[in-house]
């Protein structure tokens, strides 16, 4: 007979246990470590590097597949994130008519791996919404409080961007942005044409070298598949690792949390989690706990975290955690630019996205809907993947090739110069916007179903409201106007009406979850004061998107990176006091 | 030079000194695990994704026959240009081979497909389609290859030659000879410095004098 499972208790007291590597886990371990606090970082997924595990420049044909999708890897098979939207033995459920979609990476840096590198800081504006159109609540921070972070995050990570003196997307410190690509031209002159305004993009991608330890950017364009030479932001390279350097950091795998461990007072005192190797559990101690495991799995936790002084989960009173659930909104649309046609073939990749976007431009008072979206841009001589050439015979007939007019499909050499032609010459625009937290929005534990370790799974209850369907409408009709003043040709998207919500994806999809663990000065309306301290349990900290009181139409990591600063630099100031 | 090495060689470079260098070659150094499947890159996979691969590799769904059949069809659909060869000689059949295995969606339009091509082909010709003569395949084909010219009884021939089409589109512009002759230039280190001039011309674009001054530059 062997031993019965039992509980290992780690023997190392930590200063704190974070739990969760990504944006938020990683600025957290690194702040925290060069200050000389001793550190537990627990991820539940495997070691993750870079330099190491990344895929990039294979070549299409170093994939069986060819780089199309799978479960492990549904964004591609080059792609740089372990799992997505379904993990095997982790299950999630919806309530009846929810069609929340949940991406969860399980790995040391987490979704910054693979992410869109898009750093857009919050205006002062979004921190006070409900001030100015009486929707969701305000959060009880400002722009002033935050800028100083911005400022850092800027200069230590990297961004490049224009200085443009926008009212509500401040400027930051800049690296110089990439020259716009052909298509992007095209946009440009389109989209400005009727107002609509196109500017330097602003990511996390280094044109210029900023340390020792990155590389400059080398324009593969292939960011989704982390970078080698560390150019472009990933909480795994450029975080974790120089944290783990200043040897004040113990970063322990494969560990999935299962709860916060609390004591008779109700304050934190560590973590127990579950060794994914050996599946046996542990408990690691510390005199802070920070949770940085995304949005909803930080709310887990809280939620799972249930005591005598905490019967509702930990901190939560209020009753809000996993409520206010929100996703950045979704709508998007393409097609071909005739005149790109027969293109002349050159390197057209340069960095792993768009060079251009279009930020937030329109008065809502004109408007049926109210907050705002920014456009995201694609298009050109993409490397070809899975997928390339598929539905030619829904081109090769409506346009002339070569001159000549062709009936649609066919064969043979005459199909080979209809591939040729027609390559390079697509165009893509979505628009990413801001949804309204509203508290009828949430995730909960499902009272009945444990994933593999035994670990009560989240049930989702989410849908669109009216507000975000009227933006996606909006954006339709933006993205129409764009397209055809570009002399474009629309191929998709386009089908667009009320039975179809016009196209807006379906909350989860645009994989920037937050609002679960809001902040506010009201103790009975939110779980954490403004700095990101649990109201109930002072010496537990949330610094993922849970945290967020609305997310703006700018995409959220910037500023989980940055308010993860700062909540650090106050949990160092409050060691140092003993408060904590 | 290993692309490994080559990588660090690439960890320099500032605005006044950035270097170009030109991407080498990338031939995976790890032996194929059989000489009839696509190498599968593994030094970058879940312990999950290798088990995985490994069982698609071992399982078998075409039968010799239709493998055979398969590759009549992409040779029809690519075949040897002035520009680059056929599907075959990219090795398109072993591709759709293996994403048949890895995409169960394909399998019973494929096979059934693949059938009533064959039903087709005795039905004219009394002998199966790769028994027939190129011309008389030609003749079947070029009733299931323009979707807007269906004769009656000859829709579910043309959305499995799409189908086919499709896969082998793809295979054929994933592949070495593909890329080649797709004309993709990227997937190298390089310096973006913008559109060419002589493309801008061409389309009577041009970059804005902010552009030129504040976008990334490189000297030599």
């Amino acid at each position: 007979m062997g031993d019965t499972l039992q509980v290992k208790k780690q023997p190392k007291q930590y200063d704190v246990v974070i739990v969760g590597s990504g944006a938020g886990g990683g600025m957290a371990a690194y702040v925290l470590a060069n200050a000389g606090i001793k550190v537990c970082l627990l991820e539940a997924g495997p070691d993750y590097d870079p330099a190491k595990n990344s895929s990039q420049l294979k070549n299409p044909w170093e994939s069986p597949r060819r780089g199309a999708s799978t479960k492990f890897r549904p964004f591609g098979d080059f792609d740089a994130s372990f799992w997505g939207w379904e993990i095997d033995g982790e299950p999630y459920t919806h309530a009846a008519g929810t069609k929340w979609e949940w991406w969860r990476a399980r790995m040391v840096g987490g979704r910054t791996n693979h992410w869109g590198r898009i750093s857009l800081r919050f205006g002062p504006k979004d921190f006070k919404r409900k001030s100015i159109d009486g929707l969701g609540d305000d959060w009880p921070i400002g722009y002033d409080d935050i800028k100083p972070y911005y400022d850092k995050i800027d200069k230590l990570l990297g961004v490049f961007g224009s200085m443009e003196g926008l009212p509500n997307d401040p400027d930051g410190i800049f690296l110089p942005p990439p020259k716009p690509r052909l298509h992007e031209l095209f946009i440009k002159k389109a989209a400005t044409g009727i107002g609509v305004p196109v500017i330097p993009s602003r990511l996390s991608i280094l044109t210029k070298q900023i340390n020792k330890e990155r590389g400059a950017c080398f324009y593969c364009a292939q960011c989704g598949r982390a970078c080698k030479v560390y150019a472009d932001f990933s909480s795994s390279s450029v975080l974790i690792k120089p944290a783990l350097a200043t040897g004040n950091v113990d970063l322990v795998t494969n560990a999935m949390a299962r709860e916060v461990l609390t004591n008779k007072e109700g304050l934190a005192t560590g973590v127990s989690y579950v060794n994914k190797e050996d599946l046996q559990e542990y408990q690691v101690m510390g005199k802070i706990v920070i949770l940085a495991a995304s949005a909803c799995e930080s709310a887990r936790l809280m939620l799972n975290s249930k005591s005598d002084q905490h019967p509702n989960g930990i901190s939560n009173s209020s009753n809000v955690i996993g409520k206010y659930l929100h996703d950045s909104t979704g709508a998007a649309m393409g097609g071909v630019i005739p005149q790109l046609f027969g293109r002349k073939r050159y390197n057209e990749d340069g960095v792993g996205g768009m060079h251009v976007y279009t930020p937030w431009w329109l008065d809502n008072k004109k408007l049926d809907f109210p907050r705002g979206y920014h456009i995201e841009y694609w298009g050109g001589m993409n490397q070809p993947a899975y997928g390339f050439g598929f539905g030619i015979e829904g081109q090769n007939g409506k346009f002339p090739i070569n001159g000549k007019t062709k009936e649609a499909g066919g064969y043979g050499a005459s199909l080979k110069e209809d591939y040729r032609y027609l390559y390079g010459a697509n165009v893509g625009m979505a628009g990413r916007g801001e949804s309204i937290a509203l508290e009828s929005n949430f995730c909960e534990i499902d009272p009945s179903v444990v994933d593999k370790y035994g670990i009560p799974v989240l049930r989702f209850n989410t849908k669109n409201s009216d507000f975000e369907i009227k933006q996606a409408k909006h954006m339709k009709e933006t993205f129409k106007e764009i397209m055809h003043n570009m002399g474009a040709v629309i191929t998709w998207g386009d089908n667009a009406g009320p039975e179809n919500d016009y196209g807006l994806a379906n909350p989860g999809n645009i994989i920037h979850e937050a609002g679960t663990i809001r902040m506010g000065d009201d103790k009975k309306k939110s779980a954490l004061n403004k700095w990101s301290q649990a109201h109930e349990c002072k010496n537990l900290f949330n610094v993922d998107g849970g945290q967020f009181v609305s997310q703006a139409d700018k995409n959220i990591t910037w500023t989980i990176l940055a308010l993860s600063m700062r909540t650090s630099e106050y949990i160092i100031d409050q060691l140092k006091k003993q408060t904590i | 030079m290993d692309r490994r090495k080559s990588i660090k060689a690439l960890l320099i470079g500032t605005a006044a000194s950035a270097v170009m260098i030109e991407g080498c070659d990338t031939k995976d150094k790890k032996k194929p695990v059989a000489t009839n499947t696509p190498s599968i890159n593994e030094d970058d996979r879940m312990a999950e994704e290798i088990i995985a691969n490994k069982n698609l590799r071992e399982a078998v769904f075409f039968t010799p026959d239709e493998m055979a059949t398969i590759t009549v069809l992409a040779d029809i659909i690519i075949p040897k240009d002035a520009v680059s060869g056929s599907a075959s000689d990219a090795k398109v059949p072993d591709f759709i081979e293996f994403i048949v295995k890895d995409m169960p969606q394909h399998q019973i339009p494929m096979r059934g497909g693949l059938r009533w091509l064959d039903i087709q082909s005795l039905k004219r010709f009394e002998k199966a389609f790769t028994a027939i003569t190129p011309a008389q395949q030609l003749q079947i084909v070029d009733d299931i290859a323009y979707p807007e010219k269906v004769k009656p009884g000859m829709k579910q021939g043309i959305a499995f030659f799409n189908l086919v089409r499709n896969l082998t589109a793809t295979g054929f512009y994933t592949s070495e000879m593909g890329v080649t002759d797709i004309g993709y230039a990227g997937n190298k280190p390089n310096l973006w410095t913008g559109v060419p001039d002589e493309v801008l011309k061409q389309y009577n674009l041009s970059y804005s004098e902010r552009e030129l001054k504040e976008s990334i530059r490189f000297e030599n």
